[in-house]
C-alpha cells in the first residue's frame, strides 16, 4: 500500500497520457499526478494510482480506462490503488495547472494561502474568466469534493476553485 | 490480536459509515444548494474513508470476504459506531451540531492515528486528515453563523448543541479492543485528547455566543453494539438491497 518515489517508465507515458479524469476531461492522469508507478514486468504493465480524495468516484473509472488504453495497443495492464504518500495538489504539473485555468477552474494556491482564502481573509484566487482577484467564496464545497465554489465580483461569473490538499 | 484489530477498526469505520448514510439522506434536501452539495461531499469523503477501512478488514478476514460484506451483512449489534452519529437530522441546527461534535473528535483522532505502527491504518488516516480538516472548518463555521446569527437561529443552534451534548462523552470511552490496540501501538488512546476536545468545542461555542452545556449525564452504548432506537431504521434502508437480493452486484 505504500511506495517510495514516483516511477514511470518512459515508453508508457504516451499511453497513460490518453487517459484523463472523467470529471475534468482536460486533465490527463499524468498531469494530475495520480499515476505513481508504471512499469513493465514480464510483458504485463503494472500501474499504481493514488486517489485524490478517499471517496473519489473517478478512481474506479480511471482504473478501467487505463486497462482499456493499454488493451487498445495490445498490452495487458493491471492497476493497483495506493494510499501513501497521500496525493497532494502540488503533484499537478504546470501543464496541468494551465489546462485547469483554460478550462475555467482556478488552480490551487499554496496550502497556507488556501486557508486564508477559504476563511475569507484574503483575496488571492484569480477569476479564470477575467483575471480579477475581486473574488469571494460561495461555498467551501463545489461541484466535486476537490473543488470550492467562488464568484467573481467584477465579471459576476461563478467558477470552481481547485482546493489545496 | 486479529479479532481485536478488526473490532478496533470497526469502532472507527462504522462512525464514518453511519454518519455518511445520515448525511446522504439530505441529498436534494439541504436548506440551499451550496449546503446541500457540501453535506453530500462530506458524506462522500466519509464513505470513501469507510471503504478503505472495510477493504482492509476484508483482507484481514480473508475467506473471500469483501468490503460489501462488512458494510451490509452485519446485524445491528455488530455495528460499533457511537450513538452520536446515528442521531436523526431533524432541523439543520441538529445536522450541524452532530457534525461539529463529531468533526472535532474525528480530526484529533486521525491526526494521531497517522502515527500508528499499523502501516495501512496510518496511510488511511493521513489521507483522511486532509479531508476532515475541511469538514471541521465547514461545521465550525456554521455553528458560528447560526449561533451568532438571528435570535431564532441562535435559539435553534443552542437547542441542538444542548440536545446532542449528552452523546459527546461516549467518544472517549474505551472498549477492551481499544485497550489492547493501544497497548500494541496500533490504536490511539482517546483519553489523551479529551481535554483538547472540550477546549476546542468551548472555544467555538464561545465565538458563536452559545452557552456550553453543563449537563453531567451522558448516553453510551453504541461502541458496545447497543444502539438507540434510530439504528434499526438506518440499517433497514442501508441494507435493503443486499438483504432482498443477496450478493447483488453493480
Amino acid at each position: 500500500m505504500t511506495y517510495q518515489k514516483q516511477y514511470i517508465e518512459k515508453e508508457l507515458i504516451s499511453v497513460l497520457e490518453t487517459v484523463s479524469d472523467p470529471e475534468i476531461p482536460v486533465l490527463t492522469i499524468i498531469d494530475m499526478g495520480v499515476v505513481r508507478e508504471a512499469k513493465k514486468v514480464d510483458e504485463i504493465i503494472k500501474v499504481s494510482i493514488t486517489p485524490t480524495y478517499s471517496g473519489c468516484p473517478a478512481m474506479d473509472v480511471i482504473g478501467d480506462d487505463i486497462i482499456k488504453a493499454f488493451d487498445n495497443v495490445g498490452k495487458k495492464a493491471i492497476v493497483d490503488l495506493v494510499l501513501s504518500p497521500a496525493w497532494t495538489t502540488d503533484w499537478i504539473t504546470s501543464k496541468g495547472r494551465k489546462a485547469l485555468e483554460d478550462y475555467g477552474i482556478a488552480a490551487p494556491l499554496s496550502p497556507s494561502a488556501d486557508k486564508e482564502v477559504l476563511l475569507g481573509e484574503k483575496r488571492l484566487v484569480k477569476c479564470p474568466n477575467c483575471s480579477s482577484t475581486k473574488t469571494v467564496v460561495v461555498s467551501q464545497f463545489g461541484s466535486t469534493a476537490c473543488k470550492a465554489l467562488f464568484k467573481c465580483e467584477d465579471c459576476k461569473e461563478p467558477f470552481d476553485y481547485f482546493k489545496c490538499l | 490480536m486479529k479479532d481485536n484489530l478488526i473490532k478496533y477498526i470497526l469502532g472507527i469505520a462504522d462512525n464514518s459509515l453511519i454518519l455518511g448514510q445520515r448525511l446522504g439522506e439530505l441529498c436534494g434536501h439541504g436548506p440551499n444548494l451550496e449546503t446541500d452539495i457540501a453535506l453530500t461531499n462530506i458524506s462522500l469523503d466519509l464513505l470513501g474513508q469507510t471503504r478503505n477501512y472495510y477493504q482492509y478488514i476484508a483482507k484481514l478476514k480473508g475467506e473471500g470476504k469483501t468490503e460489501d460484506d462488512i458494510a451490509f451483512m452485519r446485524s445491528e449489534r455488530e455495528y460499533l459506531n457511537v450513538l452520536l452519529v446515528e442521531q436523526p437530522n431533524d432541523h439543520f441546527g441538529f445536522v450541524i451540531a452532530r457534525q461539529f461534535y463529531f468533526d472535532v473528535f474525528h480530526y484529533l483522532l486521525i491526526d494521531r492515528l497517522q502515527n500508528s505502527n499499523d502501516e495501512t491504518l496510518a496511510a488511511i488516516a493521513k489521507k483522511g486528515l486532509k479531508e476532515v480538516s475541511y469538514h471541521l472548518r465547514f461545521s465550525s463555521d456554521w455553528v458560528k453563523r447560526l449561533g451568532d446569527g438571528t435570535p431564532e437561529s441562535h435559539q435553534k443552534m443552542q437547542e441542538a448543541i444542548n440536545d446532542r451534548w449528552v452523546f459527546t462523552n461516549e467518544l472517549f470511552l474505551k472498549t477492551a479492543a481499544d485497550e489492547a490496540m493501544i497497548k500494541a501501538g496500533v490504536g490511539v488512546d482517546v483519553s489523551e485528547f479529551k481535554e483538547s476536545y472540550y477546549q476546542k468545542v468551548t472555544q467555538v461555542l464561545n465565538e458563536a455566543t452559545l452557552t456550553v452545556p453543563d449537563e453531567k449525564y451522558f448516553q453510551k452504548g453504541g461502541k458496545e453494539g447497543i444502539h438507540s432506537e434510530h439504528m434499526g431504521y438506518i440499517l433497514a434502508e442501508l441494507q435493503y438491497m443486499q438483504k432482498s437480493y443477496p450478493n447483488l452486484k453493480w
